[in-house]
């Protein structure tokens, strides 16, 4: 027996009443919980598949188009920037590495990525299997590719163009140049792990017929050097100088567009962040109501056990002790709320991360922490005892015998 | 046992209550008698310290109450003064067991669930440890409510109108009640009431006139 034992006796003893309050508070602090989770683990995956890229130049068009479809693989690219051009900014003294990108074709969906060995060392990738790429048209699996769609080793493969998955009528198959499974990659947790890395001259190679080149294999040495095309090209900077030189270079001499993954970043969660804004406000305008509804339901308590209370300072109980039951009953509901909130807010991110994970879309978690939830907790418990104290005031000063002689 | 002396109360500057002197042994037992308005729960309010008269001392077993900062007096009356309030007001959402418990705890005493089952074995109510208040019969929640009064062993044991509403014979089994266990604990007992029926079982009568 002790305060505990009173409260939650008296809480049981209002179980729906209890059960709403809960429910109210647990809504409002789910809410936060999904997007703070949700937020922070895109937030940080961003960031990562973006790491060590200080800018990316395309063709002409919108920059964050182009970060989205370059880095993020999330949109289709501006469209093509010519092999000379790029050959020559890879010469410039601002440019420290340069990571060339052909992107033109998917398969069921997942990006088709031309690069050179550059692209895999720069996110650290190891071989769970096989090789990386020696020739065109052998491709390296990401490991989500090869866990989903079941390719494995030595297994052979056509690309679709574009960024449809190939299964849409009208889509362009190109079927007399399949892929050759070379390599699987181990997980990354980034942008890798959902796209089949191959070489460059792959992405020519498919395209070989157009150009009536039968020898696909010796594609980069035949193809001439005008008809060569990427598709964006990641550059790492080689001091903090060229920040201020490289951009305007590129955009200015020649066709090609310059786009800073930092920048575009940050404006892209700018725009997200007035939907979580909205949301976020949402959501403690649920908590808010639910402290409302706590104190409507306490300050009704203390009504009905008037006599209680008055009773319990006649057994000793000071004053000072029936504010702490009603300050302590608030703060457990409270309690319970952010408990179940958190509980609820944890489940509801992993299902998302499950629908998104179909989606092809960026993986969300619901089995990790951020340190912001502490905060969560306090705010719940600030908002149960407030909603407590006037309750908790009016119990303080009990009149015992008015009370009791009324009664 | 307790001391009051020139002990006065007003309501709004109305005087409700006068007493000019009262003194009381350790263990004995007294009715209070008076018409209805003659103060007799102001009284009872006043020895349980649970309301500061307008004038006068108090004193109970050495201690005097007036004297006391508000939370001795909260620890005083847990540990010293029992009360069987006329409405009884068991705490509804807690089982008998617990509400005896809570009359522990809030003395600041060890939570002893022997001592509870030995005073609802007294009172015959021991089979309804578990049981919630609803689910007793008056005569039952006013056991229990005796038991809770004296679970502390107090040394001062009041009781208001513990029998109106009562027919004779359980007027007589709840006085009886209190009776024993007041005698049991060594007790003083005040009973306040102007139940007619018991002025005869008890000696010590304290009378209270109707304030003009």
């Amino acid at each position: 027996m002790n305060l505990a034992t009173v409260s939650l006796a008296y809480l049981r003893a209002r179980a729906l009443n209890t059960t709403l309050n809960v429910l109210l508070l647990a809504l409002g602090i789910a809410t936060i919980t999904l997007l703070l989770l949700a937020t922070s683990q895109l937030e940080e995956r961003m960031q990562r598949d973006a790491r060590g890229i200080d800018l990316v130049v395309g063709a002409k068009g919108s920059p964050m188009q182009i970060i989205l479809s370059s880095i993020y693989q999330l949109d289709v690219p501006t469209g093509n920037v010519s092999w000379k051009q790029a050959q020559e900014l890879a010469r410039h003294r601002a440019v420290k590495k340069m990571i060339p990108l052909a992107l033109a074709d998917n398969y069921r969906g997942f990006r088709i990525v031309g690069t050179n060995h550059d692209y895999a060392e720069h996110y650290g990738v190891r071989l769970a299997q096989g090789r990386l790429w020696q020739a065109p048209l052998e491709a390296v699996l990401g490991a989500e590719i090869a866990a989903r769609t079941g390719l494995a080793m030595d297994a052979t493969f056509i690309g679709a163009h574009g960024m449809g998955a190939g299964e849409r009528e009208g889509d362009v198959m190109h079927e007399t140049h399949s892929y050759r499974v070379v390599g699987v990659l181990a997980p990354t947790g980034t942008v890798v792990d959902r796209v089949v890395l191959t070489d460059v001259a792959s992405v020519w190679a498919v395209h070989a017929d157009q150009y009536d080149i039968k020898d696909v294999a010796r594609i980069a040495e035949l193809l001439p050097d005008d008809e060569k095309e990427l598709t964006a090209l990641l550059i790492q900077y080689s001091s903090p100088l060229a920040a201020a030189i490289l951009p305007r270079y590129v955009n200015q001499n020649s066709e090609m567009q310059a786009a800073s993954p930092a920048y575009e970043t940050a404006r892209l969660f700018s725009i997200i962040g007035v939907g979580i804004d909205v949301l976020r406000g949402f959501a403690l305008v649920l908590i808010l109501a639910a402290g409302l509804s706590v104190f409507i339901a306490l300050y009704n308590a203390l009504l009905e056990r008037r006599y209680d209370l008055a009773v319990m300072r006649t057994l000793g109980a000071s004053p000072a002790r029936l504010m702490t039951l009603m300050l302590f009953e608030g703060a457990l509901l409270a309690g319970i709320g952010a408990a179940l909130g958190l509980a609820l807010g944890h489940v509801l991110t992993e299902l998302l991360g499950v629908a998104f994970k179909a989606a092809k879309q960026v993986a969300v978690t619901g089995w990790a922490w951020v340190p912001e939830e502490l905060w969560l907790i306090g705010l719940a418990l600030a908002v149960g005892i407030f909603a407590a104290l006037l309750p908790a005031w009016r119990a303080y000063r009990t009149d015992i015998a008015g009370t009791l002689a009324r009664g | 046992m307790f001391d009051l002396r020139n002990v006065r109360h007003a309501y709004d500057g109305a005087e409700v209550l006068k007493v000019a002197s009262w003194q009381v042994e350790q263990g004995s037992q007294w009715l209070v008698l008076g018409p209805s308005g003659s103060g007799k729960t102001t009284l009872l309010h006043i020895l349980a310290g649970i309301l500061k008269p307008t004038a006068g001392s108090i004193s109970i077993a050495g201690e005097g109450l007036t004297a006391l900062e508000p939370a001795e007096l909260d620890r005083f009356r847990g540990r010293n003064i029992g009360i069987v309030l006329q409405r009884l007001h068991l705490v509804p959402s807690l089982t008998v067991m617990n509400n005896l418990l809570l009359a522990q705890y809030l003395a600041g005493l060890a939570q002893d669930r022997a001592r509870v089952r030995e005073v609802l074995t007294s009172l015959g109510v021991s089979d309804k440890a578990d049981a919630y208040p609803h689910e007793l019969s008056f005569g039952q929640a006013q056991r229990v409510a005796v038991a809770r009064a004296v679970v502390n062993r107090p040394k001062l044991l009041l009781a208001d109108e513990p029998t109106s509403n009562l027919d004779d014979v359980r007027c007589a089994q709840a006085y009886g009640l209190l009776e024993s266990q007041a005698r049991a604990c060594g007790a003083t007992l005040v009973v306040a009431t102007h139940d007619q029926r018991i002025k005869a079982r008890m000696s010590n009568h304290y009378e209270l006139k109707e304030q003009p």
